[in-house]
């Protein structure tokens, strides 16, 4: 056998072993309901906010603690709780991917990019809020 | 109806051209297809002739889109689209091409520009592969014609038409029942640029990038004509200097959105391993990998089959990145993918065209490519080159493997995502790939081709391993990196990867002394080596020695949060005009009124004191308030540059001076007796004297002034005082109020009341204090960063300039 021949295969059985380990330690997308069963693991949930409950977060008391209630599309709430500054469009986001672990009632997040929100129009084109902003007035 | 007022000439003239570019760009494709494939001479020249006409004519096609909408855009015609969209009144000119890379189909033209440019060099400069590289430049043309084409063919979209009117996109909307609707005040002005993208970085990063993008397909194209003509090897050398070119532009375009996100953004970081990032590292890498196995092949004869493998694989890469951060597949793991524009099958099918043909020609034309069947030796340069390559590729592969689970998920019934720490799982692989290519770039320029002596290889080695060991051991011991976060084997790997960054850094540097003898014209590829090792010496201590300098270290108000374990006290809150302590600084929040009219960023004054005296300095961290769409806003930070690190500050949060003004919590009143105590939420109110007509007012001798003497303890035993004033003035009762900030508390001398005692008002508000909440990181060595890639970038345009006049001393031959 070649000693190139080698090298290939101790590289793909390296990168067979790294990309195993990857897969390991990836988590779940998760539904609130399915992540209640799952206490303690991170799971990653995609839901929107609550609106008809107010968001916690006054930095005059604490910058580093937001408070929150998601539902997601199945009717599912659950509060969160983010150990960092409120994300700055956490009102306008109409989708949240939330990255985290369910502690108790409470879906902890203690990673700043634990938070990912989609909001119309970041650099990219939304038909609706275009077409909300032709209608008012 | 007939609409009043509309400009629908160029929208008319921009769309025909963009149709004739299409048809442009198919009939230079058939024509330099029948070009390669003629059988005699006479013939290929008549087809080559007729399909340089083409693309001429889709030169101009694609320019006068590019000048319609640039045209549009600046004279403000709303009716349309994408000045509505993308651009506003208030947005000054230099702006104007930001936000033509705003919109999908603004920065597929930008693509199509650079090809057409790289176009017009190859058939000048291309010779004999001119016909088979064309044709593959106008395919890829072609393709991306039909991007910006959008015409509805059997109910679906094929592309986005960048001169649709607002009307016909928004069909629904009832203004546009009106016929004088554009005399309506939200079609006088656009939505605007993002706020994000109002920045210089926007205005030269995706031009480089683009370019970088453009310039990937030229090696790729080569390659596809040396399978293609079956003169498998003759192109290797004349496609050297265009491969050099693809991987300096595509890195500094890479390295720029890096500075952008650094300089611009609240990334807090240049690199964060998103998805959008990682798609343009991958094809680049592959792109470095190929490059080291084409110079292989031109002095050995090695590696043929590999330099094919990879050249194709960047271009398909690229193409793949395209899709994958404008299908919006990634919009649940990337901060900045594109949205889904309903192109998804179109993006599909241009990775499809070429990702089949190429393959399948690589594929069936293999067994043939020639190759050396003795093997390299172990001591030889070209056997350690191929290595890393590997290396490299191999780092790609599972860069974008991670990168593509959100496609996956596509196919799966179980979705999968990055767990509970996403950076670290890349950083933990990549720390190993880092040692190795520091190793590697330091040995391997020392090795001959075909075979080292053992001995004249100790000998030119053996001072620079003892220097850059000297230097990393110093470095280790005194340079402060004990980043313990991930356990110790993470740190000792974070040791070794610094010795392997200065080794490459030290070895590197000798070696254009030692081995070209200082000959610079030759030494590109050293002096790229010494930049990549620099930028690895600045990545590994910038990331292992970032520090958080906000925490909250006042002690106050923390209790509120009793599940904040560990660090996450990433931010701080400074009170306006409260000295704050603030680990080695003593920061003050100055003022936050400054609004800077055009751009409607506001700025906050923050200062900085170090606690030994040594350095005062002053950072305007600020908000833009975007216009576009819904009120939004974006931080964008400010740093002071020291020699050896950046202190680096941005806005979190901030009050709502509106809010501030529209207080509508009431003063409560409070009967107090001297020496008596109130309670608050947060603790009591003592009434220590009264102080009739006090100094410090100046008051006239026919006024009555009272002063009340106030001391407040909180909960956490903290003393302040307040001394709020009543007086009577023109017979009308006035007041001074007193705030105490930290406690959230306005105190109002309401007055005297009945047995004694004085009325005190309390009023118990969030929204009364100018405050700031900020994060202060500092980032040492960063410049060593930024210091690396621009060195890395010169020796690979000095290394292209020397590959240029090879091949060109060789055509002359």
């Amino acid at each position: 056998m070649k000693k190139v021949q080698i090298v290939i295969l101790v590289a793909i059985a390296a990168a067979v072993a790294i990309l195993i380990s990857f897969m390991g330690n990836l988590s779940t997308y998760e539904t609130i309901a399915s992540a209640r069963q799952k206490p303690g693991k991170t799971v990653t949930i995609i839901a929107h906010l609550d609106n008809k409950l107010p968001i916690e977060y006054d930095p005059v008391k604490n910058p580093n603690f937001v408070s929150f209630h998601i539902s997601d599309t199945l009717g599912n709430t659950a509060k969160v709780v983010y150990h960092f500054e409120k994300p700055y469009d956490l009102e306008k986001a109409e989708r949240i991917t939330l990255k985290g672990r369910m502690n108790g009632d409470v879906f902890e997040i203690s990673r700043k990019d634990g938070i990912l929100l989609k909001c119309p129009s970041k650099y990219k084109d939304d038909p609706n809020a275009a077409k909300k902003e032709l209608t008012q007035n | 109806m007939e609409y009043i007022g509309e400009h629908l000439l160029p929208g008319k003239i921009g769309h025909f051209f963009a149709v004739l570019s299409l048809a442009a760009s198919l009939i230079a494709l058939i024509s330099y297809f029948k070009a390669t494939n003629a059988k005699t001479p006479d013939e290929a020249q008549s087809w080559r002739k007729m399909g340089r006409i083409a693309f001429g004519i889709d030169v101009l096609a694609v320019f006068a889109v590019l000048f319609t909408i640039i045209y549009i855009v600046s004279n403000r015609l709303f009716e349309y689209n994408f000045a509505w969209e993308h651009s506003s009144r208030s947005l000054p000119l230099n702006y104007l091409l930001a936000c033509i890379w705003e919109a999908q189909e603004g920065s597929f033209l930008l693509w199509t520009i650079w090809l057409c440019v790289l176009g017009a060099i190859l058939i000048k400069k291309a010779g004999k592969w001119e016909a088979p590289v064309m044709t593959v430049m106008s395919f890829a043309l072609f393709c991306v014609a039909t991007m910006i084409l959008g015409i509805y063919v059997f109910g679906h979209n094929i592309g986005i038409n960048p001169f649709i009117l607002l009307r016909e996109k928004m069909t629904g909307a009832p203004i546009f029942s009106r016929a004088d609707y554009l005399s309506f005040p939200q079609m006088k002005d656009g939505q605007g640029l993002a706020a994000l993208l109002q920045n210089y970085w926007m205005v030269i990063h995706p031009p480089i990038l683009f370019l970088g993008f453009a310039s990937t397909i030229v090696p790729f194209a080569y390659a596809i004509a040396g399978l293609w003509k079956k003169q498998y090897g003759d192109w290797t050398k004349t496609a050297l200097p265009w491969t050099l070119f693809s991987a300096a532009v595509l890195g500094t375009g890479i390295m720029m959105g890096a500075a952008w996100a650094y300089e611009s953004l609240s990334f807090a970081g240049y690199w964060a391993w998103d998805p959008v990032e990682n798609a343009s590292l991958v094809p680049w890498l592959v792109m470095v990998a190929g490059l080291h196995t084409q110079v292989v092949y031109n002095a050995t004869g090695h590696s043929l089959r590999a330099t094919y493998f990879f050249l194709i694989t960047q271009f398909i890469f690229i193409l793949y990145s395209t899709f994958l951060t404008r299908s919006g597949v990634l919009g649940d793991t990337s901060v900045h993918a594109f949205v889904d524009s309903g192109m998804n099958v179109q993006l599909g099918l241009f990775v499809a065209v070429f990702f089949i043909p190429a393959y399948g020609l690589f594929i069936a034309r293999y067994k043939k490519i020639p190759f050396i069947a003795k093997e390299e030796q172990t001591s030889s340069r070209e056997f350690w080159m191929f290595i890393g390559s590997l290396v490299l590729f191999l780092s790609a592969l599972f860069i974008i493997v991670s990168t593509s689970l959100p496609v996956m998920n596509l196919f799966r019934k179980e979705k999968l995502t990055t767990g509970d720490d996403p950076t670290f799982a890349y950083n933990r692989v990549e720390i190993f790939i880092a040692v190795l290519l520091g190793l590697f770039t330091a040995v391997t320029q020392y090795l001959k081709y075909k075979v080292t002596a053992k001995d004249h290889l100790i000998k030119k080695i053996a001072v620079p391993t003892i220097v850059a060991l000297t230097i990393s051991i110093l470095v280790s011991v005194f340079g402060g990196i004990n980043y313990d976060k991930y356990g110790a084997g993470f740190m000792v790997a974070i040791h070794l990867a610094m010795f392997a960054a200065i080794y490459s850094v030290v070895a590197n540097a000798a070696y254009i002394y030692s081995g070209m003898r200082g000959k610079l014209k030759a030494a590109g590829a050293s002096i790229a080596h010494v930049g990549f090792g620099l930028m690895l010496v600045g990545i590994l201590f910038s990331s292992a020695k970032k520090e958080v300098l906000s925490h909250n270290t006042t002690g106050i108000m923390l209790t509120f949060d009793p599940e904040a374990k560990q660090d996450p006290t990433e931010n701080i809150t400074l009170l306006k005009g409260v000295r704050t302590d603030m680990g080695k600084y003593w920061t003050t929040f100055i003022d936050g009124d400054s609004i800077e009219p055009r751009s409607k960023a506001q700025y906050f004054h923050i200062r900085f004191e170090k606690k030994d005296g040594t350095k005062n300095f002053d950072l305007y961290p600020h908000w833009l308030k975007s216009n576009k769409g819904q009120q939004q806003i974006s931080a964008n930070p400010d740093k002071y540059h020291y020699f050896d690190r950046d202190i680096f500050s941005y806005i979190t949060a901030a009050d709502n001076p509106e809010q501030r003004r529209d207080d509508t919590v009431r003063f409560k009143s409070n009967p107090v007796a001297l020496h008596d105590t109130v309670f608050y939420s947060k603790g009591i109110i003592i009434l220590d004297s009264i102080v009739v007509n006090p100094e410090k007012y100046h008051f006239g001798k026919g006024d009555t002034a009272l002063m009340a003497k106030l001391t407040i303890i909180s909960k956490d035993s903290m003393h302040y005082t307040a001394t709020p004033v009543y007086y009577v003035k023109d017979n009308q009762a006035q007041y001074i109020h007193d705030t105490v900030f930290a406690q959230n508390l306005a105190l109002r001398f309401n007055g005297l009341s009945a047995g004694r005692k004085i009325d005190l008002g309390i009023k118990e508000s969030a929204a009364m204090v100018p405050f700031v909440a900020l994060k202060v990181y500092e980032f040492p060595q960063i410049n060593i960063l930024w210091i690396g890639t621009i060195i890395m970038i010169i020796g690979f345009i000095m290394s292209m300039v020397w590959r240029r006049r090879q091949a060109r001393a060789l055509r002359a031959q």
